[in-house]
């Protein structure tokens, strides 16, 4: 009951969404790119979307800074 | 005027007003020099000429841009470098009477068209670095130093009394006129020489002005910045930008300038004579709709600007606090840009040069000044940007108008926030150790939290105070830690791995120990540690998309060669990948922002009239970033032994740091380094922190490896003359020079590999001798 985020491991949790995994992980910054499995999650659908067990999920943070 | 937007005649700053007596003071101007030019029109954004001054002769001349010096360095720094290599010596040093100012534009510099397009790039010998240090700025001075008639204006020499230079564009005159009543400090001024200046008296004229100064803490420290002034038609005065990095105010002020005035006839959305105006104005309106569309969503720097990084540096554990021990701090919300934004003046357009929708030169209008010269004046103050903020958490200060104080007073007295800020932190955490105390620091008690004794430290530097603390504290961490190690105050290992310097020159605020690709991107850079070459924490740390030394170094490769080639066109970075594209999530390397390079592409081809693609683009940035780099090897510096970093930018020092963080370093130690949970449970802090010390320590000279050979470089870190030629340099001065230290490199084994690999790892080029 694990997914792996960004190439780390962690649990799996029922029924969380992008919005909530985001928050878990403190990713706060606003310019990232959701992936679930190589596919894109628009941003309009983050709330809804809910994470799948055993998901692959990359959360590029764009460069932005300096 | 948009919507929300204040009528120019209905806003009031509310500042104080001076009243000089501007006809006493031009009257006691003595002309030194004058010369007279021809002014021409610009042509697909260049002059065609750069203008020569030497302060000891009076000397005023005009030197001709070539086809071959804009095919091999573009513009720029590229030809603030160029200017340099034929005018100094590799003995000479920022004091040096050869050593120059070099203020340049860029071809595509002055564009109203697509934001972002009014910087200058500053070079000098650094008197941090005794290399060179180049630093980009925004406000008018660039735009109009090229309308004018000049791509660029270099100063050598030094004057024998205070002066003046005048670039007049309006007449094609110019002058170097003794300056004995002005006032140094840059908000006094600036507004000064705008009003004694301006053909008439308006806000219009006073508007095609711009002045370049630097004040008295410039005068006495190595952390001068330069102001450049743009003048805010609806508050009525001169603000500031600065060019703040490598102490390029302080050598202002050796060589005797009061300022740099520059004045423009006219100018408009077509003074650069672009080739292709249509496709200008089409690339540019797309950028502007995309800023007015998605900034609000994204980065909200119109609102902000660049202090909306305060919080989010503070989530990720990269804001720098008590000189970088931590990243992240219960206080830190104190200074969130919410904070900033209750004290921002409102709904007034804030961009540094005409046409940047971007608009995040941010201000606070009539801030009383709290200490100081200037104690009970209203004051407008430029900023603060992320750093500057930044600066503030690093001494542990977490006061919004302490930092508007510590912002106002570092850029009027020409402080760079940043060396000055950094610096302090370091003295902050010796004077906690012991090692600094009240009598070493001149009476001051210089521990983290206290603002008063900051703020007393600037205005004992600014006044020329001789003691001996401020007279070393005023010169850099550098200096400081070669004086403490002197008198045997303290650990040198300590002394040497806290203070966060690296050639010299002062970090800027962004904590990197868990980002082995950003450490390279502070210590494998050319003028020292600015975050201006590249940003790699997130790709590095965060994402995680760059695991191995050949993806960070190829990060280490494109990125600085891509941010380079801002600084060759007079361009501001910020809106290529501080706004990104509603569709840039579906491109193929979302990072580069490929819409915005396409954009640039079609840009610079719509100014010049060139027919480049994106691949032409980093070879342009190739060329002078490698050419700078032959430079500093020249001038005795530019290789492995210089891109030494500090330890605290790797890791923890101190046991404290590493309790603060023990799971992350614990398990650091288990799943990196390959010790058992159960040996590290037994194990004292202070070993484990030795660990990883020796571990961090190979995994950035495996780094500095893979970059070097990734530039095509020697192991020592120094560009091949095969490399040069490939780059269509043939000098054979500067061949040669290459040629002879990998000879001389040679003979003294150190053109070997740095990291330590074992059985399983291969250095990067698996032992062929490539140089």
């Amino acid at each position: 009951m694990t997914i792996e985020v960004n190439g780390r491991k962690i649990d799996w949790i029922e029924n969380e969404s992008v919005t909530k995994l985001l928050k878990r992980m403190k990713y706060t910054f606003p310019l990232v790119v959701v992936k679930i499995n190589d596919k894109i999650v628009l941003r309009s659908d983050f709330k809804i979307k809910v994470i799948p067990d055993n998901s692959n999920i990359d959360v590029i943070h764009m460069i932005s800074g300096g | 005027m948009l919507e929300g937007q204040i009528p120019i005649e209905d806003y009031e700053s509310g500042n104080t007003k001076n009243k000089w007596n501007l006809n006493k003071i031009k009257l006691e101007h003595k002309t030194i020099s004058e010369y007279n030019y021809i002014k021409k029109d610009i042509q697909k954004g260049y002059a065609n000429r750069t203008l020569y001054i030497n302060l000891n002769e009076g000397i005023i001349k005009e030197k001709k841009v070539t086809e071959d010096m804009k095919k091999l360095f573009t513009g720029g720094r590229g030809f603030g470098l160029k200017l340099l290599w034929d005018s100094i010596k590799s003995n000479t040093r920022w004091n040096s009477n050869e050593n120059e100012l070099i203020i340049t534009t860029g071809p595509l510099c002055g564009t109203t068209q697509y934001p972002g397009s009014g910087k200058s790039l500053c070079l000098t010998i650094s008197p941090s670095t005794d290399i060179i240090c180049d630093s980009n700025v925004g406000g008018f001075f660039g735009p109009y130093l090229k309308f004018a008639g000049f791509d660029a204006v270099e100063i050598q020499g030094k004057a024998k009394e205070d002066v003046i230079i005048i670039i007049d564009g309006e007449k094609g005159k110019i002058s170097i006129e003794t300056a004995p009543l002005e006032e140094t400090n840059s908000h006094m001024i600036s507004q000064q020489l705008t009003q004694m200046y301006s053909s008439e008296d308006d806000d219009k004229s006073r508007q095609k002005i711009s002045i370049v100064s630097a004040g008295m803490g410039a005068e006495n420290s190595y952390w001068g910045c330069l102001n450049f002034s743009f003048y805010d038609i609806r508050r009525k005065i001169p603000r500031l930008k600065q060019a703040g990095r490598g102490g390029l105010g302080t050598v202002l002020r050796d060589k005797k300038i009061k300022a740099i005035l520059t004045k423009v006839e006219k100018f408009d959305g077509v003074s650069n004579n672009p080739a292709d105006s249509v496709t200008l104005a089409k690339v540019g309106t797309k950028l502007h709709r995309e800023i007015r569309d998605l900034d609000r969503y994204q980065c909200n720097m119109r609102a902000v600007g660049t202090v909306h990084l305060v919080e989010i540096m503070d989530e990720y554990d990269l804001l720098p606090t008590e000189n970088y021990r931590f990243g992240s701090f219960p206080k830190a919300s104190k200074l969130y840009s919410q904070n900033f934004y209750k004290l921002f003046t409102k709904i007034i357009p804030d961009g540094c040069w005409h046409g940047c929708t971007m608009a995040c030169a941010k201000t606070v209008d009539h801030f009383t000044v709290m200490t100081g010269p200037y104690k009970g004046e209203k004051v407008t103050v430029d900023g603060p940007e992320y750093e500057t903020v930044g600066c503030g958490s690093n001494m542990s200060i977490w006061d919004p108008l302490w930092v508007l104080e510590f912002n106002f007073y570092c850029d009027t007295y020409g402080l760079d926030t940043i060396s000055t800020g950094t610096s302090i932190a370091f003295y902050m955490e010796m004077y906690e150790y012991g090692i600094l105390n009240k009598k070493r620091c001149d009476g001051i008690e210089l521990c983290f939290g206290n603002a008063e004794a900051v703020l007393e430290v600037i205005h004992r530097i600014a006044s020329g105070d001789k003691g001996e603390f401020i007279s070393i504290a005023s010169k850099g961490i550098r200096r400081v830690k070669d004086w403490l190690i002197k008198n045997n105050w303290g650990d040198i290992g300590i002394i040497e791995d806290c203070g966060m310097e690296s050639k010299g020159l002062e970090y800027s605020e962004y904590v990197t120990k868990e980002s082995l690709a950003m450490q390279g991107g502070y210590g494998l850079t050319l003028k020292g540690p600015q975050h201006d070459e590249a940003w790699l924490i997130f790709m590095d740390m965060v994402n995680n998309s760059i695991p191995t030394f050949k993806d960070k170094a190829e990060a280490l490769h494109y990125f600085p060669m891509w941010r380079t080639w801002f600084g060759l066109n007079g361009l501001c970075k910020l809106p290529w990948n501080d706004v990104e594209p509603s569709n840039n999530p579906k491109t193929d390397d979302p990072s580069k922002v490929p819409e915005h390079v396409q954009n640039y592409v079609d840009y610079q081809n719509a100014v010049t009239g060139w027919n480049v693609d994106k691949e032409e683009l980093i070879l342009q940035s190739e060329r002078c970033y490698n050419w700078q780099r032959a430079m500093n090897v020249w001038l005795g510096r530019g290789s492995r032994k210089d891109d030494w970093i500090p330890y605290r930018s790797m890791g923890p020092v101190t046991v404290m740091e590493y309790i603060s963080r023990r799971e992350r370093y614990d398990k650091y130690l288990n799943e990196k380094i390959g010790i058992s949970e159960g040996k590290i449970e037994k194990m004292k802090i202070e070993e484990k922190i030795k660990i990883i010390y020796d571990y961090r320590q190979d995994q950035y000279q495996k780094l500095s490896d893979a970059v070097y050979y990734r530039r095509g470089w020697t192991p020592n870190g120094v560009p091949t003359p095969n490399k040069m030629k490939k780059l269509g340099f043939t000098d054979p001065k500067m061949l040669k020079i290459l040629k002879d230290k990998i000879i001389t490199d040679e003979k003294a084994g150190l053109n070997i590999w740095g990291g330590k690999y074992n059985n399983k790892e291969k250095n990067p080029n698996d032992g062929i001798k490539y140089w």
